[in-house]
């Protein structure tokens, strides 16, 4: 077996292991992190409410790419 | 405190959950192929499995400053338990099959039945890598959970600890058993262990942000630990409304499920 080969076989072992079936929940959660640093560098909201503004944002994320995922299944 | 009660019983649970999978194909091998195979191939993979936390888990601890670890390892944390999360939500709304001990045995020894006998070593060869590899795969997830767990509450040494006492909880059960432990609530504990998983990892990422802050420091929640059993609530609360929406958003047309064995690629 050749080295890239195996190099393509660990990253999508990896891939698999870490991004899972539904690539749509990694990516929410990045948005959401990302969304957070913006915030925490304007300095808008104060440390302790943008930390519960992030978990609500991230539920929110979670369910909205379950349901997008579960009616695109039902549909196909 | 709290974050060390928790770190034990996402790490036992989760480890129970994959122990018991990894056993259901040690004892395929054992009983259709031979049980020294299938011990060396077990052997071989806990040998790995434990250089690889050490090696992994030292250059987490030592290179990254706290808030940048803990956004590391939150992040992967939340994203790996929102996978946990999704196959119980899909589980609980009937839209995907609960997993089975008892068919992923049945699927397991039926392929060593049919397998080619090459010896090496010694040893029967199929019995030995199909071991190595089952009890490798499913305890990388074990060792993922035990070094963002360890090294986020900075206890390894017990993370490691307790995924090791899970291990050795499984294999008695199924050496006095004799058989896949298909009656330990898995489908349960997977959903206990997501809602664990997605709640840690939501404390840590979002703390783990004040790294891009001036000074670097970790980002404080409203009540400091205690966050984290509400943030734990919290997604039960939106697991369960799933649960109870998704049906109905999926429509009366059945949801194609694949075999639970296919589609196993982490949880």
């Amino acid at each position: 077996m050749n080295v890239p080969t195996l190099a393509k076989g660990f990253a999508r072992f990896w891939y698999a292991f870490v991004i899972g079936d539904d690539w749509k929940i990694a990516a929410s959660v990045v948005a959401v992190l990302v969304v957070g640093t913006v915030a925490l560098l304007a300095g808008a909201v104060p440390g302790g409410v943008l930390a519960a503004l992030l978990a609500l944002l991230l539920m929110a994320g979670f369910a909205g790419v379950l349901l997008i995922d579960v009616r695109h299944r039902g549909n196909s | 405190m709290g974050a060390t009660y928790g770190l034990v019983a996402a790490v036992f649970l989760a480890s129970v959950v994959e122990a018991v999978e990894a056993l259901t194909i040690v004892m395929a091998m054992g009983v259709t192929r031979g049980w020294k195979s299938a011990w060396a191939g077990t052997a071989a993979a806990a040998a790995a499995l434990a250089v690889f936390t050490v090696a992994a888990g030292y250059a987490l601890a030592t290179w990254l400053p706290q808030a940048a670890l803990q956004l590391t390892v939150g992040a992967l944390l939340l994203v790996f338990g929102l996978q946990w999360l999704r196959k119980a939500v899909l589980r609980g709304a009937g839209l995907k099959p609960h997993h089975d001990e008892e068919s992923a045995f049945a699927e397991q020894t039926s392929a060593a039945l049919g397998a080619v006998r090459t010896t090496r070593f010694g040893l029967d060869w199929f019995a030995f890598t199909v071991s190595l590899k089952g009890v490798f795969l499913e305890g990388v997830e074990i060792v993922f959970i035990v070094i963002t767990f360890g090294t986020s509450a900075h206890d390894v040494p017990v993370a490691a600890g307790t995924a090791a006492a899970a291990a050795v909880c499984v294999a008695v059960a199924g050496f006095f058993a004799h058989r896949p432990l298909s009656r330990v609530p898995e489908n349960t504990l997977k959903y206990g262990v997501g809602l664990l998983l997605a709640g840690f990892g939501t404390y840590w990422a979002v703390a783990g942000l004040g790294v891009f802050a001036p000074g670097g420091q970790s980002l404080a929640w409203l009540g400091h630990d205690w966050a984290i059993p509400v943030l734990i609530a919290a997604w039960f609360a939106v697991s369960r409304l799933l649960i109870r929406i998704a049906p109905t958003v999926a429509g009366p047309r059945p949801y194609p499920t694949a075999p639970d064995r296919i589609d196993r690629g982490a949880p």
